[in-house]
């Protein structure tokens, strides 16, 4: 009998996070299956989107409500936007252009930072650390004037390196692989020292092969983060043309015909590393909540 | 005697290291350090200074001149507010949602791995990806409106009236729930189950059990989770530019809309006072927090 208690209990919970975890997806599904439609479908039903005073003068309330499934499943969306406009497919490698460097730079730099900030000493070592960390915390408007002239003085200003430099010496990196190198115990670095390692040595023959998952972790989130860049480009580029796809997206409404498909490709990266690497993103949220 | 011999030269050796650690510690540090100098720091001190003079060219110091003119101006006031009341809403919020998320993932359920996804998955996906569904739920002619008329209620111009905050807000919970519930869980993984079984056994009920076990031990988890949810509700700006452009709603004008604006005019003197000022209140609620964490920590032992 206390068995079956637990069994139902057991279901009825699922059944009431599963509902919740549905409303979560909801937005996720219906750009998916709302990216099968067709133009004309789109326009039947979601054209008094954005009309307000058209709806009101004709006396009509006409609704645009959201349509689960498409009445014909066409995969004309997709032939739009990849081979009609290659704009799309340019920013998409634009993008990817900005994405790339930001993330191999910053991880380079930051692992060897987070190897003097965990395993090193000196002097004022905690100190320089904090402010690294308060600058996180920091959103990026706080510091936007003095970055556009630095970025203007040395030159940078409309070229993706505006936005990658500052990308490749963020403290995120640091902080993050910090935190994964500081559960290799002393003793082992300690011990090949003794056995007359240098440093360099100990770093890439030992550290590196250890924090690969801390790694794998932070490729997800910096992916994640700047994959998702509104603010950056909008500011320091001003030719359109090498906007990444993020910013171009909250423009796409003038052609609704597309915007469904062209929002699944640009957010299907994401999710397949994200399903792939599931494990290496939860730790390292994990880790980026736990003091170090 | 040989092996004490032998412990010695070790530990020569170790100091040996240590000094030599210092040259060699700044020498992995230097390409960080120097980038970080060079785009974040200075860039920061520059900002402090040029909001205490009078224009970037001249450089006369102004004292506090433009941060009385900041006060004083009237969109500062109103982006300052709907900051504050976004993030004194939606954070308690946010916490309360995910910490229930929590709890309940954490219990003996089936699926567990994939609710966690669906949980998560908002997190990944790029915030212009969804913004069109948005758009067409919290239109005038929308989604919710249409349920809401199909229920015989009055419709609500979302994003044109106060509405705005809520549709802001829920934006914000769907896409930071997942963060601070994979952030509880892991806390929640640590609090070892026998706490709950001896508490049983004396009798607790689970209101009580939840109060003086699941809370007391997750608070060191809950300063991180409130430090982080604050620091995302500013970045919260992101959402709203993308659904509501530069001219929102004057409910969810944020800091950072006047922050953008003062850029877009070129009022330096402006911006730099405000993000000094942000900064300020940014650094006083982290000391703040961390002295809370401190006293509880002590109040523990």
């Amino acid at each position: 009998m206390d068995n079956f208690h637990k069994i139902i209990r057991k279901i009825g919970l699922t059944v009431v996070l599963g509902t919740i975890a549905l409303m979560f997806l909801f937005p996720i599904v219906v750009t998916f299956t709302n990216s099968f439609m067709t133009a004309q479908e789109i326009d039947i039903n979601y054209g008094s989107i954005g009309q307000m005073n058209e709806a009101m003068k004709g006396g009509k309330n006409r609704y645009g409500n959201l349509k689960l499934l498409p009445d014909h499943v066409s995969v004309k969306q997709y032939g739009e936007v990849l081979v009609a406009s290659p704009r799309y497919l340019m920013l998409f490698w634009n993008s990817v252009l900005l994405v790339v460097p930001i993330i191999v730079g910053q991880i380079l730099v930051s692992a060897f930072a987070a190897y003097a900030f965990s395993k090193l000493q000196f002097r004022y070592r905690d100190r320089l650390f904090i402010v690294y960390v308060m600058t996180m915390l920091m959103p990026f408007q706080v510091t936007l004037v003095p970055n556009y002239i630095m970025a203007d003085k040395l030159g940078l200003l409309n070229s993706p390196n505006a936005i990658i430099w500052p990308g490749i010496f963020a403290a995120f990196g640091v902080f993050m692989l910090r935190q994964f190198m500081l559960h290799i115990p002393y003793a082992y670095i300690e011990a090949a020292k003794l056995d007359g390692a240098g440093h360099l040595r100990i770093f890439f023959t030992m550290i590196v092969p250890m924090v690969k998952p801390g790694v794998a972790a932070l490729v997800v989130l910096l992916f994640v983060d700047y994959w998702n860049m509104v603010e950056q480009p909008l500011i320091f580029l001003n030719d359109p043309f090498r906007h990444p796809l993020s910013v171009y997206l909250s423009r796409i409404n003038d052609e609704p015909g597309i915007a469904f498909a062209a929002s699944v490709l640009y957010m299907t990266p994401m999710v397949l590393l994200f399903l792939y690497a599931e494990t290496y993103f939860i730790k390292g949220i994990q880790l980026s909540g736990i003091k170090g | 005697m040989k092996q004490r011999f032998f412990r010695q030269d070790d530990d020569r050796k170790i100091m040996k290291w240590m000094r030599k650690d210092a040259v060699v510690a700044w020498l992995f540090l230097a390409p960080s350090a120097v980038g970080f100098a060079l785009f974040y720091l200075v860039p920061f001190i520059m900002g402090v200074f040029y909001s205490f003079v009078d224009s970037p060219v001249d450089r006369h110091f102004a004292g506090l001149d433009n941060y009385r003119e900041l006060l004083m101006s009237e969109s500062f006031r109103k982006a300052v507010t709907n900051t504050f009341y976004f993030s004194a809403v939606s954070v308690p919020l946010n916490l309360t949602l995910s910490l229930g998320l929590a709890v309940l993932l954490n219990a003996n359920l089936y699926l567990q791995k994939w609710l966690r996804t669906a949980y998560v998955l908002p997190l990944v996906v790029p915030v212009a990806s969804i913004v069109f569904v948005w758009q067409l739920l919290f239109d005038w002619n929308g989604s919710v409106n249409a349920w809401l008329s199909s229920f015989g209620t009055e419709r609500v111009d979302w994003m044109k009236t106060d509405a705005a905050r809520y549709v802001i807000i829920v934006v914000y919970l769907w896409k930071n729930i997942g963060y601070n519930v994979v952030l509880f869980l892991a806390g929640l993984q640590q609090i070892p189950k026998d706490y709950y079984e001896t508490a049983h056994v004396e009798g607790a009920g689970r209101l009580r059990q939840f109060g003086s076990i699941t809370l007391v031990y997750l608070t060191p988890t809950m300063f991180f989770v409130v430090i982080l949810s604050i620091m995302n509700s500013f970045k919260v700006f992101r959402e709203t530019y993308l659904i509501a452009g530069d001219y929102p709603h004057d409910s969810i004008y944020m800091m950072q809309h006047y922050m953008n604006n003062m850029f877009t005019s070129l009022d330096i003197q402006k911006l730099t006072a405000a993000a000094t000022m942000m900064f300020g209140c940014i650094l006083l609620i982290v000391i703040g927090l961390f002295a809370l964490e401190r006293r509880y920590r002590q109040f523990m032992e």
